[in-house]
């Protein structure tokens, strides 16, 4: 009971920090809440599909169709995870302003509501499938008493738990230091999914690994840690990355980085900002 | 932000039905049933990457999983899949089936 909590939390764990994280940037986005619950919603659907047509997405492109979905999966994320920060950087001033939502800017809370569905759905149905595909193999391998029930269970509490506890944490933190902090999180967290898709795309040799391993700190830090699962979902620390994900990394970081550099000047500068970045 | 969308997507599509890498021709092939590896050690050439087919006649799916390797994938029952790894330096490297690791234990050894 206890292996199968301890792996259905470490599926759940990235999922559970994506949305707490989500959640608590979003908090001052008017009907975040609704939009957040039907992105859990529609992840959990679409991880069922994913897990019930694993057989045929895995045979797709001669074998390497699941890495394939995981980092287009992953790439979408990213861009979704870049277009939140810098819509943040944006509005977030004005957000904090007034805490009800920005009545001229309807179109564009529409369209982060949007992102978030999108965000979170994706970060369900990827975290989700492989647990469903899990807990499917034991029970069709015999061991479905109620024990393994229980084990998967405990597991997604567990993730609830942490995810709750990151939000909770994270709404503590005091308004002047509140839209950084969430944003530094966001850019991280794109950043290391970024270097996630890379290695995807590195096992299906679609792109050069470069270096590896870049270096091993698996001795420091374990990723079979829990400070070290923990780091790898939230920073993408890697033990063991390739010199590729250190490209993706650093330039899903400039990226993005330059992008809410970019939306957030005219924004101080000008009282009034008019320009979509679309 | 749509047209970049389509292009991210569309670009894989296009690979998904090209002929590119043949199941048939892997350097390498491991096979999983009744939760174990066959074999359990591979020995591979040091510092050159290398095509890995892991076969899993199991009925129950199984995760390839290794942070030794970097790697990980899943294998659904009686279904194969194509791993790549390295190039690896000279060493020993860990891999299991994280849904059944108490038996699904296995090792690749690059010289």
């Amino acid at each position: 009971m206890l292996a199968t909590a301890v792996i259905v939390f470490r599926e759940v764990l990235e999922a559970a920090l994506i949305i707490g994280i989500i959640a608590a940037a979003t908090r001052a986005v008017a009907r975040s809440r609704r939009w957040l619950a039907a992105g859990v919603v529609a992840g959990l659907c679409g991880a069922g599909a994913v897990a019930a047509s694993a057989g045929v997405i895995s045979n797709l492109a001669n074998g390497i169709g699941q890495e394939l979905l995981n980092a287009i999966v992953l790439g979408v994320a990213v861009v979704m995870l870049a277009w939140h920060n810098i819509w943040m950087s944006s509005h977030g001033a004005q957000l904090a302003a007034s805490a009800k939502a920005v009545s001229n800017d309807i179109r564009e809370g529409r369209s982060e509501l949007s992102v978030i569905l999108v965000i979170v759905g994706l970060a369900v149905l990827r975290e989700g499938s492989e647990t469903v595909l899990f807990l499917y193999g034991i029970a069709a391998g015999g061991g479905s008493d109620g024990s393994m029930l229980a084990g998967g269970i405990i597991g997604v509490l567990a993730g609830v738990v942490l995810g709750y506890g990151v939000y909770a944490g994270l709404l503590r933190i005091p308004l002047r230091w509140f839209f950084t902090a969430t944003a530094v999180l966001v850019l991280l967290l794109a950043a290391g999914m970024a270097s996630q898709a890379a290695r995807f795309l590195i096992q299906a040799d679609l792109l050069p690994s470069l270096a590896s391993p870049l270096w091993d700190t698996s001795a420091f830090l374990s990723e079979e840690s829990v400070p070290g699962m923990l780091l790898h979902s939230l920073v993408g620390y890697d033990e063991h990355p390739a010199g590729m994900q250190l490209v993706f990394y650093v330039a899903a970081l400039a990226a993005i980085g330059i992008g809410m550099k970019l939306a957030s000047r005219p924004h101080n500068s000008k009282p009034a900002p008019t320009a979509s970045s679309r | 932000m749509k047209r970049l969308l389509c292009a991210a997507l569309l670009a894989p599509a296009a690979l998904i039905f090209s002929p590119a890498s043949l199941a048939e021709e892997a350097d390498y092939t491991l096979v999983i049933q009744d939760h174990r590896f066959k074999p359990e050690e591979i020995t591979i050439p040091a510092n050159k990457k290398v095509k890995l087919l892991v076969e899993n006649r199991d009925d129950t799916p199984e995760e390839f999983d290794s942070h030794d390797l970097n790697r990980e994938k899943v294998l659904m029952g009686n279904t194969k899949g194509i791993v790549f790894i390295g190039p690896l330096k000279p060493g020993r490297y860990k891999f299991q089936g994280e849904f059944h690791a108490e038996t699904a234990q296995g090792v690749v050894i690059a010289k």
